[in-house]
């Protein structure tokens, strides 16, 4: 059920490529795991983000969790409908995507292709 | 699934938002059978009861259900309770689950300062109760239901029978709508779940869990043990001059009540919604200037109303409606004004009461 084109990371975050710049998201997985999603918090475009580190927040009726960056890059867009749509990240998780990245040289790695990452849902 | 006092409980069914908003517009039903009961009984109950909790028990008529506060001698809260009296010597305390263990204990010795004719029981164990909440749950109960209904005030209880099973049924909630809640014979529990489910199917019900239960009472301004209220937090403090009896004889918590009434509170809660883009959530600091003045009791962002809204003790001198209060939320600073309780009231009530308020 996982799409093939997107890549994963094991903090629940997918990534797919997109013209030689990155798209990132959040999982169907993760989105079922807070539920009602209301406020996305992004970061500014133009930051510089290391892979690993904290590009923003989400929030849910019940709880609050981190965003975590896939890879190194920087911010060169956020999807702005969020503010106004949070509920599509539960509706469309895959199609719906947070932050776009220019990526850093080399640095799509440990990332995992869809039968990884559902072996690691098991 | 999760623990809550030693229950294993669904946070959630279809989702809280679902859930929600079937229990604002139609109905739900909620498996609440982790609350407590205690039952009080002897021709001495009366006085006992007066003695241990803080409204005026001689106000309540047989079949009648008050909110009430069991409190410590400074005035805070042991529990918040809901007293039902039963008969002239019979009455029935329901109590948090997380609490089930320290208040019996309390009441009964309590019962025994008290003296004379009076017996306590810690009977949780025989009651399993299930909350049907919603603007439909009348006509939903009354289908498989021999109590009437109709004639049944908010408030108030009843025995009878809930889809052939004994019951108690009670017109009371903790959602903020019309509703019952429905003691059982734990065995009959399942059986009369899975017949309300089928009588409600066609109105819509949903099954609920403690995710909505939460975001539901908050959203009716209810509070909650553990949150708004604990052992440090007095009644008047949790802005429920409401359920003290001023006027009756003596209670435990009495004096220092009355002491605190005389010369006003330093704290107090409050209820605020945000003003800026953000939830703040149980224990964030509200702020004077960069100093935490007080603290966020409870917060979300609820389905219904589509607000971020909450609880927070503060200084007294920040509890005027319109108040902008700055909470500390993951270090950033957001803005919030107090707004008057409750934030949400329903457009007609089933039954003309002020709406009592009580904790999980």
């Amino acid at each position: 059920m996982y799409p093939t084109d997107l890549q994963y990371t094991r903090d629940h975050e997918w990534l797919r490529e997109d013209n030689g710049e990155a798209l990132v998201g959040i999982t169907d997985f993760a989105q079922a795991q807070l539920g009602d999603v209301v406020f996305v918090e992004l970061p500014a475009v133009g930051r510089v983000l290391a892979r690993g580190d904290v590009f923003g927040t989400i929030e849910s009726v019940k709880a609050v969790s981190e965003l975590f960056s896939p890879i190194a890059g920087e911010v060169v867009a956020i999807n702005g409908a969020l503010a106004n749509q949070p509920e599509s990240i539960n509706k469309t998780p895959h199609e719906t995507w947070m932050i776009r990245l220019r990526p850093a040289a080399g640095t799509a790695e440990g990332l995992l292709d869809a039968e990884a990452y559902e072996a690691l849902l098991k | 699934m999760v623990d809550f006092g030693g229950w294993e409980m669904p946070v959630q069914y279809s989702g809280i938002g679902d859930e929600h908003m079937a229990v604002r517009t139609r109905a739900g039903l909620f498996d609440v059978s982790h609350m407590g009961q205690i039952e009080i009984a002897g021709h001495d109950a009366l006085a006992a009861v007066q003695r241990m909790t803080t409204n005026d028990v001689a106000r309540l008529a047989e079949g009648q259900i008050q909110y009430s506060a069991l409190t410590t001698p400074a005035g805070t809260f042991i529990d918040d309770v809901l007293v039902y009296r039963w008969a002239e010597f019979h009455y029935l305390l329901v109590v948090n689950a997380g609490n089930i263990r320290k208040a019996a204990q309390w009441i009964s010795a309590q019962a025994t300062e008290s003296g004379g004719d009076v017996a306590v029981v810690n009977a949780s164990a025989r009651y399993a109760l299930l909350a049907l909440q919603g603007p439909a749950a009348g006509s939903i109960l009354s289908e498989i239901c021999t109590v009437d209904l109709e004639s049944l005030k908010y408030y108030r209880f009843a025995p009878g029978e809930v889809a052939g099973a004994r019951a108690m049924v009670s017109r009371t909630g903790y959602t903020g709508e019309d509703g019952f809640e429905i003691f059982l014979q734990p065995a009959q529990a399942t059986r009369v779940w899975d017949a309300i489910l089928l009588a409600g199917a066609e109105a819509g019900i949903a099954p609920c869990g403690l995710g909505a239960r939460d975001t539901l009472r908050l959203e009716a301004g209810m509070r909650l043990y553990g949150n708004e209220m604990d052992e440090t937090v007095s009644v008047l403090e949790a802005g429920l001059d409401w359920i003290v009896g001023w006027d009756k004889a003596t209670f435990v918590g009495q004096e220092a009540l009355q002491a605190q009434r005389a010369r006003g509170i330093e704290r107090g809660l409050v209820a605020f919604e945000m003003t800026d883009r953000a939830i703040a959530r149980h224990g964030y600091p509200v702020l004077r200037g960069d100093v935490p003045c007080g603290v966020v009791t409870s917060g979300t962002q609820t389905p219904f109303l589509q607000k971020a809204i909450g609880f927070a003790m503060v200084p007294a001198e920040l509890r005027a409606p319109g108040q902008e209060l700055i909470i500390d939320v993951r270090g950033r600073r957001a803005a919030a004004r107090v707004v008057a309780e409750p934030f949400y009231k329903r457009a007609r009530p089933a039954r003309p009461a002020a709406g009592p308020t009580r904790s999980e």
